[in-house]
This record gives structure tokens, C-alpha cells and sequence, in this order.
């Protein structure tokens, strides 16, 4: 029963009002950099309880249950590590031995929804977009598991994310090492292409391709996309922040902190989309194969030497 | 009023066909997304895909091969949605009444919401025709 309440208040309610609201931050920022004024507060609620109300368009031919299950199944590991993260945080006793592993496996499934998604709608575009999707998360899920490793390394060894987070309240967070700072960055990039915003909205690439594997999609399916894609954008930086910055205690003045590391990656991918343009998928695929796999191992050789 | 239709008044998502228009009122179209008018504010994007889509804003003197291709979007936005005639060729084919292939005006083939005067009409009068859907609407 408590988990279940876990999984409703935290793993749900919770992360979506911070995703909602990191949403809108992220269209309030991007309007000023470009000089407008921007949408008002409640835009990104309005725009999936709009999507709620509208009439669901199927594509003739399509596999009904794979085209309707695909949003769900990305929408329902959202709030399933959203809950892991958030227990972690809060109790970090409460942990079971491998949610590290757990949790990176079920960051892993967005994306794969949104490729099943968009091989099921049969749309030459979502196609397209949907092998862009599946050859970029090839890219960049080695990296991001090498920069993950680091401060499981550092923290003797131990897959459970309560361990690291304990580890890092003694000694310092992560990211004060070498080591940690390295793995910081590369998982910095790394969740820019997860989240599949510039310079790595390779798949969805609007100008190019329309929305890529969302192309069919409208309606209510839609709505359960935009929803995660909005819990991502809070969900990726809070596993960021767990790993390597400390993680976000909920008493007094620490809670002004974890707020504070949060916004701050919230910026970096909010400028980072603005200032960059959109690479090829074969210059995302070199980019993340070589400078970011490089770095990355670098990193967990360090930590590994005890650095 | 109903919650989803506020919700809808309040985010309406723009497609944008062209039924062969000489690119003007297009381009008048894109001028409302800029710094100067960023319609935006009122919660409208592009959408790149028609599914997507509340809202059909169509300019152009419908000719005879971009018909059945505006027909058959129009079949495709989820309901509800709403049609925007923009520039004097969508409204009554312009200079190009009496041409051979335009044969009707827009409003004989698909129900039109609101119509938006001008060769090409302004920013300023695009942005006036979205307050008299959302008026038109809200009242109906």
C-alpha cells in the first residue's frame, strides 16, 4: 500500500507539477533569448489538457495495441524510476541492492518507446525519425553508463544508489574528484541526447523531418508523450544530481541547495538548445564513439586509481 | 464553458497550408511567430504535422491540384478544430476569379471559421482574426 502511495505522490504528482513547470522555465527562457515574450505559466498543463480532449486519429493499418501502448509503456517506466529516485533520495536506507542498474534500465525505455511508437504508426517520416532515435541511443548509452559507473566505483563498489548518496554526504559530492568531474560533463551531454533536445534533436528534427517518430500521433497518445518527455526533463538532471552532485536532502536550507543544482542544469540544457544547431546523426554517432567515450573511460580509470 | 475547450481556446497549435498563394500572406503568416508579435504568448505554435494540429490556416486561390490534398487534411485534424481563411485569394480568388483553374472559393469546399481580408493582410490583422475566433467561439 505505501508503495503504492510512492509511486502516485512521488513517482506521479510530484514529478509532474517540477516537470510541468521545468517545461515551461525551459519555452519562458528559450522566448526571452530570442527576444519575445514568452508563454504564460500554465501553458504546459494547457497544452497536454487540451491534447486530453482531443479526438485520437488512428493511421489506417496500424497495429491498434502497439500505436496506443507505446506512450504508456514510456509514460509508465517514467514514473516507475521517478519513484526510485525519489525514495532514494528521501530515505536512502530504503534502497534495494541494484536499483543503480535498475534505474538506468528504465531511463533506457523512453526512448524505446518512442522508436516502438514510431515504427508502429507506418509513416515513412516516423520511420526516419524512429532509426535516428534507435541509432542515437546506441551513441550515447555506452558513455552514459561508463559516466554513471564512476561514483559507484568511488563509492566502494556498491549499486545501490543509497550507498552513493551516503557516500557523498561523508566525503563530499562526486563531482569534486577528478574523476567525477569528468563523468559529469559526459553525462551532461549525454542527458542533452536523451532528452533529445539541440544539438541532438537528431530524431524529432522539426524542420527536417516534422516531429519525427510523433508524427501520427495526436490526441490524448500524444498528451501521455509530451507528459514524459516534460517528467524526463525533471527526472534526468535529479539522476544526475543523485550520482555526482550530492543528491537533494528535504530539510531546511539543503532543499534551497538540491533546488539550486537543479535550475542550474536546467539552464545549461535550456542554453545549450538555444545556442546551438542541429548535428547529422553520423556526426552525433562520432561525436559521442569517440571524443565522449574516450573521456568517459578516462574518468572511470581515474576512479578507479582512486582519484 | 467546458474545460477542454478552454484548454483548447488557449493553446491552439497552427498548420499551415498554402493552396497555391504567391508566398506574401505566408510570410505574413511566419511574421506572427517573431520577436515583434510572438503569438506565442497566447499559447499558438507551428505544428509540423496536421495531427498535431487545431488549427488550419490556409492561404491561397485553392487551385485544381491542391484541392483534394486540402480536402484530405482536413479529414485529418483530430476534432475539434478550427479554419482560417488568410489573404483575398482564400477568401474569393483574388485576381485569379476568372482563371481556368480555380474553380471555387474556399468556403464552397470546406466550412471556413474566420476570414482575414488583405493582399497580403498584416500581423497585426492576422492577430486580430485569432481574437474574433476565440470571441466567436467562446460565445457559440
Amino acid at each position: 500500500m505505501i508503495h503504492l502511495i510512492y509511486l502516485l505522490v512521488f513517482g506521479f504528482l510530484l514529478t509532474t507539477c517540477i516537470g510541468l513547470a521545468a517545461s515551461w522555465i525551459d519555452r519562458k527562457v528559450t522566448a526571452r533569448i530570442q527576444y519575445r515574450v514568452g508563454p504564460p505559466l500554465l501553458q504546459p498543463l494547457l497544452d497536454i489538457v487540451k491534447l486530453l480532449g482531443k479526438e485520437t486519429v488512428l493511421p489506417s493499418g496500424v497495429s491498434r495495441v502497439t500505436f496506443l501502448a507505446a506512450p504508456m509503456i514510456g509514460l509508465a517506466s517514467v514514473m516507475v524510476v521517478s519513484t526510485v529516485l525519489w525514495v532514494n533520495s528521501l530515505y536512502p536506507s530504503q534502497g534495494f541492492v541494484g536499483d543503480w542498474i535498475v534505474a538506468l534500465y528504465l531511463l533506457a525505455i523512453p526512448s524505446l518507446s518512442v522508436i516502438l511508437g514510431g515504427f508502429a504508426s507506418r509513416n515513412p517520416l516516423a520511420g526516419l525519425g524512429a532509426s535516428r532515435e534507435m541509432k542515437l541511443v546506441l551513441a550515447y548509452e555506452l558513455p552514459f553508463v561508463l559516466a554513471a559507473l564512476v561514483p559507484v566505483i568511488e563509492a566502494d563498489c556498491s549499486i545501490r544508489l543509497g550507498d552513493i548518496l551516503n557516500f557523498q554526504r561523508a566525503n563530499g559530492a562526486t563531482a569534486t574528484s577528478p574523476a567525477g568531474a569528468l563523468a559529469l560533463l559526459v553525462a551532461i551531454v549525454c542527458m542533452q541526447a536523451k532528452l533529445a533536445l539541440v544539438p541532438f534533436d537528431i530524431p524529432e528534427a522539426e524542420t527536417e523531418i516534422l516531429c519525427g517518430p510523433l508524427v501520427e500521433y495526436g490526441g490524448p497518445p500524444l498528451a501521455i508523450y509530451r507528459l514524459m518527455k516534460d517528467m524526463l526533463l525533471f527526472i534526468l538532471p535529479f539522476f544526475l544530481i543523485i550520482l555526482f552532485l550530492g543528491g537533494v536532502r528535504c530539510d531546511g536550507v539543503h532543499l534551497f541547495w538540491g533546488v539550486l543544482k537543479y535550475v542550474g542544469l536546467l539552464a545549461l540544457i535550456t542554453v545549450g538548445r538555444n545556442t546551438n544547431p542541429r548535428l547529422r546523426i553520423d556526426q552525433a554517432l562520432k561525436f559521442f564513439w569517440g571524443p565522449v567515450t574516450f573521456i568517459s573511460i578516462g574518468a572511470v580509470l581515474l576512479a578507479a586509481w582512486g582519484h | 464553458m467546458d474545460i477542454r475547450l478552454k484548454a483548447l481556446l488557449k493553446s491552439l497549435w497552427v498548420y499551415h497550408l498554402s493552396t497555391g498563394s504567391c508566398n506574401n500572406c505566408d510570410i505574413e503568416v511566419l511574421d506572427c511567430l517573431t520577436p515583434r508579435y510572438d503569438i506565442e504568448r497566447f499559447g499558438m505554435l507551428p505544428a509540423g504535422s496536421i495531427k498535431h494540429a487545431d488549427l488550419l490556416l490556409i492561404t491561397g486561390s485553392c487551385n485544381r491540384q491542391s484541392v483534394a490534398r486540402m480536402k484530405r487534411l482536413y479529414e485529418q485534424v483530430p476534432r475539434p478544430c478550427f479554419v482560417v481563411a488568410i489573404g483575398e485569394c482564400a477568401l474569393s480568388r483574388g485576381m485569379f476569379i476568372h482563371s481556368y483553374n480555380c474553380p471555387q472559393p474556399l468556403d464552397r469546399i470546406i466550412p471556413v471559421d474566420v476570414y482575414i481580408p488583405g493582399c497580403p493582410p498584416k500581423p497585426e490583422a492576422i492577430i486580430a482574426g485569432m481574437v474574433k475566433l476565440l470571441e466567436k467561439v467562446k460565445n457559440k
